[in-house]
Protein backbone atom coordinates (compact mmCIF):
# COMPACT_ATOMS: atom_id res chain seq x y z
CA UNK A 1 0.00 0.00 0.00
CA UNK A 2 1.58 3.25 -1.11
CA UNK A 3 0.29 6.17 0.94
CA UNK A 4 2.22 8.81 -1.03
CA UNK A 5 -0.63 8.99 -3.55
CA UNK A 6 -3.10 11.83 -3.36
CA UNK A 7 -6.32 10.82 -1.60
CA UNK A 8 -8.30 11.11 -4.85
CA UNK A 9 -5.93 8.75 -6.60
CA UNK A 10 -6.14 6.19 -3.83
CA UNK A 11 -9.96 6.41 -3.93
CA UNK A 12 -9.90 5.77 -7.67
CA UNK A 13 -7.55 2.82 -7.30
CA UNK A 14 -9.42 1.34 -4.35
CA UNK A 15 -12.91 1.50 -5.82
CA UNK A 16 -11.93 0.88 -9.42
CA UNK A 17 -10.37 -2.40 -8.37
CA UNK A 18 -13.13 -3.23 -5.90
CA UNK A 19 -15.88 -2.81 -8.48
CA UNK A 20 -14.44 -5.72 -10.45
CA UNK A 21 -14.88 -7.94 -7.40
CA UNK A 22 -18.37 -6.75 -6.50
CA UNK A 23 -20.10 -9.99 -7.43
CA UNK A 24 -23.85 -9.56 -7.13
CA UNK A 25 -23.83 -5.80 -6.72
CA UNK A 26 -22.76 -3.01 -4.42
CA UNK A 27 -24.13 -4.55 -1.24
CA UNK A 28 -21.84 -7.54 -1.74
CA UNK A 29 -18.83 -5.25 -1.61
CA UNK A 30 -19.72 -3.70 1.74
CA UNK A 31 -17.46 -6.01 3.79
CA UNK A 32 -14.55 -5.11 1.52
CA UNK A 33 -15.40 -1.39 1.72
CA UNK A 34 -15.49 -1.71 5.50
CA UNK A 35 -12.18 -3.59 5.60
CA UNK A 36 -10.42 -1.05 3.39
CA UNK A 37 -12.01 2.17 4.70
CA UNK A 38 -11.93 1.32 8.42
CA UNK A 39 -9.19 -1.27 8.98
CA UNK A 40 -6.63 -0.72 6.22
CA UNK A 41 -6.76 2.97 5.28
CA UNK A 42 -8.35 4.39 8.45
CA UNK A 43 -10.51 6.73 6.41
CA UNK A 44 -13.34 6.49 8.95
CA UNK A 45 -14.36 4.84 12.22
CA UNK A 46 -16.64 1.85 12.57
CA UNK A 47 -19.43 4.14 13.74
CA UNK A 48 -19.00 6.55 10.83
CA UNK A 49 -19.15 3.62 8.44
CA UNK A 50 -22.47 2.48 9.92
CA UNK A 51 -23.76 6.07 9.67
CA UNK A 52 -22.70 6.34 6.05
CA UNK A 53 -24.48 3.08 5.24
CA UNK A 54 -27.62 4.38 6.94
CA UNK A 55 -27.49 7.65 4.99
CA UNK A 56 -27.01 5.78 1.71
CA UNK A 57 -30.08 3.67 2.45
CA UNK A 58 -32.11 6.74 3.37
CA UNK A 59 -31.37 8.52 0.12
CA UNK A 60 -32.89 7.60 -3.23
CA UNK A 61 -30.84 6.01 -5.99
CA UNK A 62 -28.74 2.91 -6.43
CA UNK A 63 -27.12 1.29 -3.39
CA UNK A 64 -23.69 1.97 -4.84
CA UNK A 65 -23.92 5.57 -3.65
CA UNK A 66 -22.41 4.55 -0.32
CA UNK A 67 -19.08 5.03 -2.12
CA UNK A 68 -20.04 8.63 -2.87
CA UNK A 69 -20.33 9.21 0.88
CA UNK A 70 -17.05 7.46 1.62
CA UNK A 71 -15.36 9.49 -1.11
CA UNK A 72 -16.76 12.73 0.29
CA UNK A 73 -15.49 12.01 3.77
CA UNK A 74 -11.99 11.33 2.38
CA UNK A 75 -11.62 14.19 -0.11
CA UNK A 76 -14.74 16.38 -0.32
CA UNK A 77 -16.73 16.81 -3.52
CA UNK A 78 -13.84 15.73 -5.74
CA UNK A 79 -13.52 12.57 -3.68
CA UNK A 80 -17.26 11.91 -3.93
CA UNK A 81 -17.18 12.12 -7.72
CA UNK A 82 -13.95 10.17 -8.08
CA UNK A 83 -15.16 7.30 -5.88
CA UNK A 84 -18.53 7.12 -7.64
CA UNK A 85 -17.08 7.05 -11.15
CA UNK A 86 -14.34 4.60 -10.16
CA UNK A 87 -16.95 2.21 -8.75
CA UNK A 88 -19.32 2.50 -11.75
CA UNK A 89 -17.37 3.02 -14.95
CA UNK A 90 -15.09 -0.03 -15.23
CA UNK A 91 -17.89 -2.55 -14.80
CA UNK A 92 -20.30 -0.51 -16.92
CA UNK A 93 -17.81 -0.68 -19.80
CA UNK A 94 -17.40 -4.39 -19.18
CA UNK A 95 -21.18 -4.88 -19.17
CA UNK A 96 -21.47 -2.94 -22.43
CA UNK A 97 -18.95 -5.18 -24.20
CA UNK A 98 -20.28 -8.42 -22.78
CA UNK A 99 -23.85 -7.57 -23.72
CA UNK A 100 -22.79 -6.80 -27.29
CA UNK A 101 -20.91 -10.07 -27.44
CA UNK A 102 -23.76 -12.10 -25.99
CA UNK A 103 -26.44 -10.71 -28.28
CA UNK A 104 -24.37 -11.96 -31.21
CA UNK A 105 -23.63 -15.42 -29.90
CA UNK A 106 -26.57 -16.30 -27.70
CA UNK A 107 -27.64 -19.80 -26.64
CA UNK A 108 -24.33 -20.46 -24.97
CA UNK A 109 -24.71 -22.48 -21.77
CA UNK A 110 -21.98 -20.55 -19.95
CA UNK A 111 -24.08 -17.58 -18.84
CA UNK A 112 -26.41 -20.01 -17.08
CA UNK A 113 -23.55 -21.85 -15.42
CA UNK A 114 -21.83 -18.69 -14.26
CA UNK A 115 -25.05 -17.29 -12.91
CA UNK A 116 -25.79 -20.47 -10.97
CA UNK A 117 -22.24 -20.43 -9.60
CA UNK A 118 -22.31 -16.78 -8.54
CA UNK A 119 -25.70 -16.67 -6.83
CA UNK A 120 -24.57 -18.47 -3.64
CA UNK A 121 -21.43 -16.31 -3.51
CA UNK A 122 -23.35 -13.08 -3.68
CA UNK A 123 -25.84 -14.23 -1.02
CA UNK A 124 -22.93 -15.17 1.26
CA UNK A 125 -21.33 -11.77 0.68
CA UNK A 126 -24.53 -9.89 1.43
CA UNK A 127 -25.01 -11.96 4.56
CA UNK A 128 -21.50 -10.98 5.61
CA UNK A 129 -22.38 -7.32 4.94
CA UNK A 130 -25.36 -7.64 7.27
CA UNK A 131 -23.24 -9.30 9.97
CA UNK A 132 -20.49 -6.66 9.87
CA UNK A 133 -22.96 -3.78 9.95
CA UNK A 134 -25.01 -5.42 12.70
CA UNK A 135 -21.93 -5.74 14.89
CA UNK A 136 -21.58 -1.96 14.78
CA UNK A 137 -25.24 -0.92 14.82
CA UNK A 138 -26.76 -3.45 17.17
CA UNK A 139 -24.89 -2.87 20.41
CA UNK A 140 -28.02 -2.90 22.59
CA UNK A 141 -30.96 -5.27 22.85
CA UNK A 142 -33.33 -2.55 21.69
CA UNK A 143 -31.22 -1.96 18.60
CA UNK A 144 -31.06 -5.66 17.78
CA UNK A 145 -34.82 -5.83 18.21
CA UNK A 146 -35.28 -2.91 15.79
CA UNK A 147 -33.12 -4.72 13.24
CA UNK A 148 -35.09 -7.93 13.66
CA UNK A 149 -38.37 -6.02 13.42
CA UNK A 150 -37.28 -4.30 10.22
CA UNK A 151 -36.15 -7.61 8.73
CA UNK A 152 -39.50 -9.25 9.50
CA UNK A 153 -41.56 -6.31 8.26
CA UNK A 154 -39.59 -6.07 5.02
CA UNK A 155 -39.84 -9.83 4.43
CA UNK A 156 -43.50 -10.27 5.29
CA UNK A 157 -45.04 -7.09 3.88
CA UNK A 158 -44.68 -5.00 0.74
CA UNK A 159 -44.22 -1.85 2.75
CA UNK A 160 -41.99 0.79 1.14
CA UNK A 161 -38.61 0.37 2.88
CA UNK A 162 -38.39 4.12 3.34
CA UNK A 163 -41.19 4.00 5.95
CA UNK A 164 -39.35 1.31 7.89
CA UNK A 165 -36.16 3.40 7.89
CA UNK A 166 -38.00 6.55 8.95
CA UNK A 167 -39.93 4.78 11.70
CA UNK A 168 -36.70 3.43 13.11
CA UNK A 169 -35.15 6.89 12.87
CA UNK A 170 -38.04 8.27 14.92
CA UNK A 171 -37.53 5.53 17.51
CA UNK A 172 -33.86 6.48 17.62
CA UNK A 173 -34.67 10.16 18.05
CA UNK A 174 -37.04 9.31 20.89
CA UNK A 175 -34.13 7.57 22.63
CA UNK A 176 -35.71 4.13 22.50
CA UNK A 177 -32.74 2.68 20.60
CA UNK A 178 -29.64 2.99 22.73
CA UNK B 1 -47.29 0.20 -28.79
CA UNK B 2 -45.41 -2.87 -29.94
CA UNK B 3 -47.22 -6.22 -29.89
CA UNK B 4 -45.90 -8.94 -27.59
CA UNK B 5 -42.54 -9.87 -29.02
CA UNK B 6 -41.94 -13.47 -29.97
CA UNK B 7 -39.48 -15.36 -27.69
CA UNK B 8 -36.88 -15.34 -30.45
CA UNK B 9 -36.51 -11.59 -30.08
CA UNK B 10 -35.31 -11.79 -26.49
CA UNK B 11 -31.74 -10.74 -27.18
CA UNK B 12 -32.46 -7.55 -29.08
CA UNK B 13 -35.76 -5.78 -28.56
CA UNK B 14 -37.24 -4.80 -31.88
CA UNK B 15 -39.31 -1.73 -31.38
CA UNK B 16 -40.41 0.39 -34.30
CA UNK B 17 -38.04 3.36 -34.63
CA UNK B 18 -40.67 5.80 -33.41
CA UNK B 19 -41.09 3.86 -30.13
CA UNK B 20 -37.39 3.95 -29.34
CA UNK B 21 -36.60 6.25 -26.45
CA UNK B 22 -34.63 9.37 -27.33
CA UNK B 23 -31.54 10.36 -25.34
CA UNK B 24 -33.55 12.84 -23.31
CA UNK B 25 -36.25 10.26 -22.64
CA UNK B 26 -33.59 7.80 -21.49
CA UNK B 27 -32.09 10.35 -19.14
CA UNK B 28 -35.38 11.47 -17.61
CA UNK B 29 -36.81 7.95 -17.34
CA UNK B 30 -33.76 6.68 -15.46
CA UNK B 31 -33.58 9.81 -13.33
CA UNK B 32 -37.22 9.31 -12.33
CA UNK B 33 -36.74 5.61 -11.51
CA UNK B 34 -33.61 6.40 -9.55
CA UNK B 35 -35.12 9.19 -7.50
CA UNK B 36 -38.11 7.09 -6.53
CA UNK B 37 -35.90 4.11 -5.67
CA UNK B 38 -35.49 4.02 -1.92
CA UNK B 39 -33.74 0.86 -0.78
CA UNK B 40 -32.86 -0.20 -4.32
CA UNK B 41 -33.90 0.88 -7.77
CA UNK B 42 -34.56 -2.50 -9.39
CA UNK B 43 -38.30 -2.68 -8.65
CA UNK B 44 -38.79 0.83 -10.00
CA UNK B 45 -36.69 0.11 -13.08
CA UNK B 46 -38.82 -2.93 -13.85
CA UNK B 47 -42.02 -0.96 -13.41
CA UNK B 48 -40.77 1.95 -15.52
CA UNK B 49 -39.23 -0.02 -18.37
CA UNK B 50 -41.73 -2.87 -18.67
CA UNK B 51 -45.06 -1.54 -17.44
CA UNK B 52 -44.96 2.20 -17.90
CA UNK B 53 -42.90 2.78 -21.05
CA UNK B 54 -43.22 -0.76 -22.51
CA UNK B 55 -39.68 -0.52 -23.85
CA UNK B 56 -39.10 -4.20 -23.07
CA UNK B 57 -41.22 -7.24 -22.30
CA UNK B 58 -40.89 -8.75 -18.82
CA UNK B 59 -38.89 -11.57 -20.33
CA UNK B 60 -36.45 -9.26 -22.09
CA UNK B 61 -36.04 -7.32 -18.88
CA UNK B 62 -35.27 -10.48 -16.87
CA UNK B 63 -32.70 -11.61 -19.43
CA UNK B 64 -31.00 -8.22 -19.42
CA UNK B 65 -31.02 -8.01 -15.66
CA UNK B 66 -29.65 -11.54 -15.30
CA UNK B 67 -26.74 -10.55 -17.52
CA UNK B 68 -26.06 -7.49 -15.39
CA UNK B 69 -26.41 -9.47 -12.21
CA UNK B 70 -23.75 -12.01 -13.02
CA UNK B 71 -21.30 -9.35 -14.12
CA UNK B 72 -19.45 -7.62 -11.28
CA UNK B 73 -20.27 -4.10 -10.16
CA UNK B 74 -23.46 -2.27 -9.27
CA UNK B 75 -26.17 -4.21 -11.15
CA UNK B 76 -28.55 -1.40 -11.82
CA UNK B 77 -25.74 0.81 -13.13
CA UNK B 78 -24.73 -1.96 -15.50
CA UNK B 79 -28.37 -2.34 -16.50
CA UNK B 80 -28.71 1.36 -17.33
CA UNK B 81 -25.68 1.27 -19.62
CA UNK B 82 -26.66 -1.96 -21.35
CA UNK B 83 -30.25 -0.80 -21.76
CA UNK B 84 -29.42 2.68 -23.04
CA UNK B 85 -26.79 1.43 -25.47
CA UNK B 86 -29.18 -1.11 -26.99
CA UNK B 87 -31.47 1.64 -28.13
CA UNK B 88 -29.10 4.52 -28.81
CA UNK B 89 -25.56 3.18 -28.89
CA UNK B 90 -22.86 4.55 -26.62
CA UNK B 91 -24.60 7.93 -26.29
CA UNK B 92 -27.71 6.11 -25.05
CA UNK B 93 -25.65 4.26 -22.48
CA UNK B 94 -24.25 7.56 -21.25
CA UNK B 95 -27.67 9.19 -21.10
CA UNK B 96 -29.21 6.37 -19.06
CA UNK B 97 -26.16 6.20 -16.76
CA UNK B 98 -26.18 9.97 -16.21
CA UNK B 99 -29.89 9.90 -15.41
CA UNK B 100 -29.53 7.02 -12.99
CA UNK B 101 -26.47 8.27 -11.13
CA UNK B 102 -26.35 12.05 -11.59
CA UNK B 103 -29.35 13.37 -9.64
CA UNK B 104 -28.97 11.04 -6.63
CA UNK B 105 -25.23 11.80 -6.46
CA UNK B 106 -26.12 15.46 -6.01
CA UNK B 107 -28.54 14.58 -3.19
CA UNK B 108 -26.11 12.22 -1.50
CA UNK B 109 -23.28 14.76 -1.72
CA UNK B 110 -25.47 17.35 -0.01
CA UNK B 111 -26.32 14.81 2.70
CA UNK B 112 -22.61 14.00 3.06
CA UNK B 113 -21.81 17.68 3.55
CA UNK B 114 -24.57 17.99 6.15
CA UNK B 115 -23.29 14.89 7.93
CA UNK B 116 -19.71 16.20 7.94
CA UNK B 117 -20.94 19.44 9.52
CA UNK B 118 -23.65 18.24 11.89
CA UNK B 119 -22.83 14.54 12.34
CA UNK B 120 -21.79 15.01 15.96
CA UNK B 121 -25.05 16.63 17.06
CA UNK B 122 -26.70 14.36 19.57
CA UNK B 123 -30.19 14.32 18.05
CA UNK B 124 -28.82 13.42 14.63
CA UNK B 125 -26.62 10.72 16.16
CA UNK B 126 -29.69 9.10 17.74
CA UNK B 127 -31.71 9.31 14.51
CA UNK B 128 -28.89 7.76 12.49
CA UNK B 129 -28.45 5.02 15.08
CA UNK B 130 -32.13 4.16 14.62
CA UNK B 131 -31.99 4.31 10.84
CA UNK B 132 -28.90 2.13 10.65
CA UNK B 133 -30.56 -0.60 12.73
CA UNK B 134 -33.45 -0.73 10.27
CA UNK B 135 -31.09 -0.53 7.28
CA UNK B 136 -29.34 -3.69 8.50
CA UNK B 137 -32.75 -5.32 8.92
CA UNK B 138 -33.66 -4.50 5.32
CA UNK B 139 -30.41 -6.05 4.15
CA UNK B 140 -31.16 -9.20 6.13
CA UNK B 141 -34.57 -9.46 4.48
CA UNK B 142 -32.97 -9.23 1.02
CA UNK B 143 -30.55 -12.02 1.95
CA UNK B 144 -33.46 -14.08 3.18
CA UNK B 145 -35.49 -13.58 0.04
CA UNK B 146 -32.53 -14.61 -2.12
CA UNK B 147 -31.89 -17.70 0.01
CA UNK B 148 -35.45 -19.02 -0.22
CA UNK B 149 -35.11 -20.57 -3.72
CA UNK B 150 -31.94 -22.42 -2.64
CA UNK B 151 -33.66 -23.73 0.47
CA UNK B 152 -36.74 -24.64 -1.56
CA UNK B 153 -34.65 -26.68 -4.00
CA UNK B 154 -32.71 -28.23 -1.07
CA UNK B 155 -29.59 -27.15 -2.89
CA UNK B 156 -27.18 -28.26 -0.15
CA UNK B 157 -24.06 -27.63 -2.21
CA UNK B 158 -24.98 -24.05 -3.02
CA UNK B 159 -25.93 -23.42 0.60
CA UNK B 160 -22.55 -24.79 1.72
CA UNK B 161 -20.70 -22.50 -0.71
CA UNK B 162 -22.79 -19.60 0.53
CA UNK B 163 -21.99 -20.40 4.17
CA UNK B 164 -18.27 -20.74 3.42
CA UNK B 165 -18.17 -17.29 1.79
CA UNK B 166 -20.18 -15.84 4.67
CA UNK B 167 -17.68 -17.16 7.23
CA UNK B 168 -14.59 -16.20 5.23
CA UNK B 169 -15.73 -12.61 4.68
CA UNK B 170 -18.02 -11.87 7.61
CA UNK B 171 -16.28 -13.74 10.45
CA UNK B 172 -12.67 -14.20 9.39
CA UNK B 173 -12.67 -10.84 7.54
CA UNK B 174 -10.46 -12.12 4.75
CA UNK B 175 -9.84 -9.83 1.75
CA UNK B 176 -12.52 -10.10 -0.93
CA UNK B 177 -10.24 -10.68 -3.98
CA UNK B 178 -8.50 -13.63 -2.31
CA UNK B 179 -11.79 -15.22 -1.28
CA UNK B 180 -13.33 -14.80 -4.73
CA UNK B 181 -10.28 -16.10 -6.56
CA UNK B 182 -10.72 -19.31 -4.59
CA UNK B 183 -14.52 -19.41 -4.47
CA UNK B 184 -15.43 -18.61 -8.08
CA UNK B 185 -13.48 -21.47 -9.74
CA UNK B 186 -14.67 -23.82 -7.00
CA UNK B 187 -18.31 -22.85 -7.42
CA UNK B 188 -18.19 -22.96 -11.24
CA UNK B 189 -16.52 -26.38 -11.02
CA UNK B 190 -19.24 -27.67 -8.71
CA UNK B 191 -22.05 -26.40 -10.95
CA UNK B 192 -20.46 -27.94 -14.04
CA UNK B 193 -19.91 -31.26 -12.24
CA UNK B 194 -23.46 -31.36 -10.88
CA UNK B 195 -24.99 -30.56 -14.29
CA UNK B 196 -22.85 -33.12 -16.05
CA UNK B 197 -23.91 -35.79 -13.58
CA UNK B 198 -27.52 -34.73 -14.05
CA UNK B 199 -27.48 -35.08 -17.85
CA UNK B 200 -25.56 -38.34 -18.29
Amino acid sequence: MNSEHSPIWSLVLTFGLMSLFAVGGANSAIPEMHRVAVDVRHWMTDKQFADVFAISQLSPGPNVLIVTLIGYSVAGIGGALAATLAMCVPTAVLAYWVSRFLTRSSHSRWPGIIRAALVPLSIGLMGASALILAQTSDRTWAAALATAGAAVLASATRLNPLWILLASGVLGFAGVIG
Amino acid sequence: MPPDSPPAAVAAPELPISARPSLIELFTAFARMSLSGFGGVLAFARRGIVEQHKWMTAEEFNETFALCHFLPGPNIVNLSVVFGSRFRGIAGGFAAFAGLVGPPVVIVTILAALYARFGEIDALRRILAGVSCAAVGLLISVVFRMMMPLIGKRDVVALAVMAAVFVAIGVLRLPLPAVLLAAIPLSVGIVVAVRRRGTT
